[in-house]
């Protein structure tokens, strides 16, 4: 049924040629994927995907469309040829398909190889309730150092891309990310000062009670960003930016990936194997949960950070378009 | 037993529906969605591989003895915030792009880049 809507949606968003509401359709869609997840028990999976695919995407969107325009022009490369491609490749997709096990079958192969281990024997080699975050930040430490370092290098590439044309005194005179939702909307500025508090506490909630429920660095980590995004947005960007300086954002995210790094380093110094958090205490157990809480507050500091980092950058950006809209107009009108 | 596999097709169709709007569509934005809903397709198609008939979320309890698969969960948990981080450093690209040309639509995008180019040939030739 889910999946039915998510395929509307879907068609939708081919048919709207206005990108404004493209994106809001974006948004839908994730939000209905993650209903989807939360149905297929990916408790974890779905938290992350309504974070991400349903806030901070579709806030990163607007900002974006309202810096290159909403209407897509209707010219497209070849419609028909594309259709052939695509149903050739959906056709062979599908009899691929065919000789997969059924959906939902015990006996499949997937279910057959690493997981028995990982859900017999987590709770005594781990000691975490929730599978998920011992598989992430124990089984597969170095997959997710992998992860965030990668998350780190596009906060660099996004910081890289943008930040060049601007020097440090334009800082001072970006105008606020959006006036008139400012004066605008005062039950919407009161109603969420009153809940940012209440979003930080949760993401802080969701970071350290990642090990028994759904939850973890990457969830509360966008969690996190979300709520400062917020503030930027009914504040303005100027007073955002007295309360965060952005220096200090690139600072913490660097350390979130040197902190889990070092911890794969004390393992190895402390006699284990890189990320084997038995030898970090004298208890196996201690240890473990030692090093998952270590990691995860790495993962948490570098996601939030990188999140805060790149919708700064894009809200000045566009900041800076409409101050040189300004006096671009000035000019003209002077001349 | 033909609805076993029904998850399996609406993933190939979403997937293709993605596909067809990066093919089709010149708007680079559009294209970044196109990406994404590929992208989200792929993470519905793991979902439902990890999805066990009668088990539950993958936290232990002591009542449940069948719970879903989490390697695939731990795997797709990543992916999104991996995800997200790489559609913002595309969407950084079509705002410069956005900056340099004037457009994000790509055939007005060739076109400038076509004139550039011949203006460069009718420099040299004179």
């Amino acid at each position: 049924m889910l999946l039915t809507f998510l395929l509307v949606v879907a068609i939708a968003i081919i048919r709207m040629k206005d990108l404004f509401a493209v994106v809001m359709l974006a948004g839908i869609y994730g939000l209905l994927s993650a209903s989807f997840f939360v149905v297929m028990d990916a408790v974890d999976v779905a938290f992350t995907e309504a974070a991400v695919g349903a806030g901070i995407s579709t806030l990163l969107m607007l900002v974006v469309i309202a810096m290159t325009g909403h209407a897509e022009k209707t010219t497209r490369h070849k419609p028909l040829l594309a259709l052939l491609v695509v149903t050739i490749t959906g056709g062979l997709l599908i009899y691929g398909t065919l000789d997969m096990p059924y959906f939902g079958s015990a006996d499949a192969p997937i279910h057959n190889h690493v997981a028995p281990r990982y859900i017999n024997d987590s709770i005594q080699e781990i000691g975490v309730p929730n599978i998920v975050t011992s598989v992430l930040a124990s089984y597969r430490a170095f997959d997710t150092f992998g992860e965030v370092v990668v998350i780190f290098t596009a906060g660099i590439g996004v910081l890289a891309l943008l930040s060049i044309t601007r020097r440090p005194e334009d800082d001072d005179n970006i105008g606020s990310f959006n006036d008139s939702l400012n004066e605008q909307h005062l039950v919407v500025r009161i109603v969420s000062k009153m809940l940012i508090p209440f979003i930080l506490l949760f993401a802080l909630y969701v970071q350290f009670h990642g090990d028994y429920g759904s939850g973890g660095g990457f969830q509360a980590g966008v969690i996190f960003a979300s709520a400062i995004i917020l503030y930027a947005m009914l504040f303005g960007l100027n007073i955002a930016r007295k309360v965060i300086n952005q220096p200090f954002f690139q600072f913490i995210s660097a350390i979130g990936v040197l902190l889990y790094g070092s911890v794969g380093l004390a393992s190895m110094l402390s006699g284990g194997n890189f990320f084997d958090y038995n030898v970090l205490s004298n208890d196996h157990i201690t240890g473990q949960h030692l090093g998952i809480l270590l990691i995860e507050l790495g993962v948490g500091c570098t996601v939030a950070s990188v999140m805060i980092i790149i919708f700064f950058n894009f809200a000045g950006q566009r900041g800076m378009q409409q101050d040189n809209e300004k006096e671009h107009h000035k000019n003209k009108e002077l001349s | 037993m033909l609805m076993g596999l029904f998850n399996y097709w609406i993933v190939v169709v979403l997937m293709m529906i993605g596909l067809y709007i990066v093919i089709a569509h010149g708007n680079l934005i559009k294209k970044i969605i196109g990406l994404t809903i590929f992208q989200t397709s792929v993470f519905i198609f793991y979902i439902s591989m990890a999805k066990v008939d009668g088990g539950t979320a993958p936290i232990l309890a002591d009542d449940t003895i069948q719970y879903s698969n989490p390697l695939p969960h731990v795997l797709i948990l990543t992916a999104i915030v991996v995800g997200i981080a790489t559609t913002a450093m595309a969407l950084s690209l079509v705002v410069r792009i956005k900056e340099a040309y004037g457009s994000i639509e790509e055939e007005e995008i060739q076109q400038q880049d076509n004139q550039i180019q011949e203006d460069k040939q009718e420099g040299k030739q004179a």
